[in-house]
């Protein structure tokens, strides 16, 4: 298999390089595809053997479907699986987006105002600790608008990392630049705004990149404590009514998306840090060998 | 030990250190009874071992910490002053000019307004041609001209500059000590320079003030009367050895004053 990658060098006619460094070349070569043949032959491997067992075990659907069937559910059922996806999704982002106000907010108070930290972040971490499980139900006694409800639980479970990795970062601003602004005479704003936040920056992404996933996983248990009175269905929803009805498939089907969800926030999250980062920090540099 | 300034008594003075002292934790004595006139045009050399207060000295030049006796007067009430660290001490997301716009910045003035100031300031420490760089993309020598540029864009009385080229090889060291004097003739400002070592003091100042260690204290002031401009001639020169060794010799009583 020939593979054309310009960031491949290419053979050399000169005569430049000996047999070691041809060997070293090739090996990065096969690296480089292998990093994306692997992980695609592993999971059609696992696909197969999937089939395999369903197939010499004669296992009945409405116990381990195939995988050609639930990818058949996934099509028949994709009217009702996405609009339950984009009801997930709605969840989810909205609760993405109060964890990245609510972190990044209480991380600045906490890095003004030593007091408020010291009066409010061990509540931050005790909120962090206690499953969200055992809080949801109390949630949805307690909070009349089921869609607050769902938020409440995402963000609980979301902001954590969030504020944890931004205080981190605005606690990390080089000592050096903060002489040089205390020099200059810079206001409380200027530093915060000029020093202490473009610090904080990569390990807030970082933050965001967990919380992402965090939010998502939020979501999906608030709709399996809350089920679903006076609001669209979710994929958890959809997942536990299929399960009542042995409908095994769809639950196979809706898993999928879930967790296709989750890999879709990851990545974009990790290109957004990467956008933002690639010009100066060293976790987005590449360097020449 | 008091020591009279030596020479350029007739310029106006813009600092003045009087019997300053520094105690940590009320017991570490990190600088004990220091006097320092620094007046306009002086290059004042802080030359001394590690530990014996050269850098609180200029720490507390620069308000950074507060003196525990004595007290530091500027002529005119407020300081004016730019810093260059030992590291080059950059924003990593800032380009070289944003950098360098930064004591600006603070001050409330636009990039527009001020970028004649930044150019000219990149322009004289010879970076002219990478204000859109990023600190990342600069070696060791360049990232230290840009901390000099960020230094004199406001045309300070003073600068501070602390053991700057301390972690550069000798090659960019030697460069950077003829383009600073360069610079400090361009801008006529007031240069406190802290140093251990005994050749960069000679070549650089006209003032070298000799400190020991525990507690931290002046032991000697020597002018080195040498005209400026100096080039590479003065460095071979009979008189900068003389100096050299005087400022040796100094340096090895205050080693065993210490």
């Amino acid at each position: 298999m020939s593979v054309l990658d310009p960031t491949v060098p290419p053979a050399d006619p000169a005569g430049e390089i000996d047999a070691d460094e041809r060997r070293r070349r090739r090996r990065t070569r096969f690296e480089k595809v292998g990093r994306w043949i692997l992980p695609i032959l592993t999971l059609a491997l696992g696909l197969w053997l999937w089939d395999r067992i369903v197939v010499w075990n004669a296992i009945p659907h409405y116990i381990l479907p195939g995988p050609g069937l639930v990818f058949q559910t996934l099509i028949a059922d994709w009217p009702i699986l996405f609009e339950a996806l984009l009801v997930t999704l709605q969840i989810t982002l909205m609760a993405l987006a109060v964890a990245v106000l609510g972190g990044v907010g209480l991380a600045v108070l906490f890095s003004q105002s030593r007091w408020m930290e010291m009066s409010f972040y061990p509540y931050a971490v005790i909120l962090q600790v206690t499953p969200i499980v055992a809080i949801a139900p109390l949630i949805f006694i307690y909070v009349e608008s089921r869609l607050a409800g769902l938020l409440l639980c995402a963000w609980l479970v979301a902001f954590f990392p969030v504020l944890s990795n931004t205080t981190l970062g605005l606690n990390s601003a080089d000592h050096n630049l903060r002489d040089l602004f205390r020099i200059y005479g810079a206001t409380r704003w200027q530093k915060l705004r000029f020093l202490q936040l473009p610090s904080a920056l990569p390990y807030f992404l970082g933050g965001l990149r967990i919380a992402g996933g965090l939010s998502l996983i939020g979501a999906v248990v608030a709709e399996y404590v809350a089920g679903t009175g006076g609001l669209k269905s979710g994929l958890a929803f959809r997942i536990l009514e299929a399960g009542y009805r042995l409908n095994i498939p769809r639950m196979f089907a809706a898993l999928i998306l879930i967790a296709a969800t989750g890999v879709v926030i990851f990545a974009g999250l990790s290109f957004l840090s990467h956008m933002l980062l690639r010009k100066w920090h060293e976790s987005a540099l590449k360097r020449e060998a | 030990m008091r020591v009279a300034a030596p020479q350029g008594s007739a310029r106006a003075p813009v600092v003045r250190m009087q019997g300053v002292g520094k105690t940590f934790n009320g017991t570490v004595v990190a600088l004990r009874d220091m006097d320092l006139t620094a007046r306009e045009g002086d290059f004042i050399s802080l030359l001394g071992p590690s530990g014996c207060g050269k850098s609180t000295a200029l720490r507390l030049i620069a308000g950074l910490i507060e003196p525990t006796r004595g007290r530091i007067e500027w002529t005119g009430g407020a300081p004016d002053l730019g810093v260059v660290f030992q590291e080059p001490t950059l924003m990593p997301w800032a380009t070289v000019a944003h950098n360098v716009w930064l004591p600006l910045r603070l001050r409330g003035q636009s990039f527009d307004a001020v970028r004649a100031d930044v150019e000219e300031a990149l322009d004289l420490v010879g970076l002219a041609d990478f204000p859109d760089a990023y600190p990342r993309e600069l070696s060791g020598g360049m990232k230290m001209r840009v901390s000099i540029a960020r230094a004199m864009v406001t045309h300070p009385r003073v600068i501070l500059m602390d053991e700057p080229f301390a972690a550069l090889d000798e090659i960019t060291r030697f460069k950077l000590n003829d383009d600073l004097l360069a610079l400090k003739e361009k801008i006529g400002c007031t240069v406190i320079f802290v140093t251990h070592s005994v050749f960069e003091s000679v070549f650089l100042s006209d003032r070298i003030v000799v400190m020991a260690a525990r507690p931290g204290r002046v032991i000697r002031e020597l002018a080195v009367d040498a005209p400026y401009p100096r080039s590479e001639d003065f460095r071979t020169s009979a008189e900068y050895a003389r100096h050299t060794r005087a400022a040796t010799d100094a340096l090895h009583d205050a080693m065993a004053a210490a």
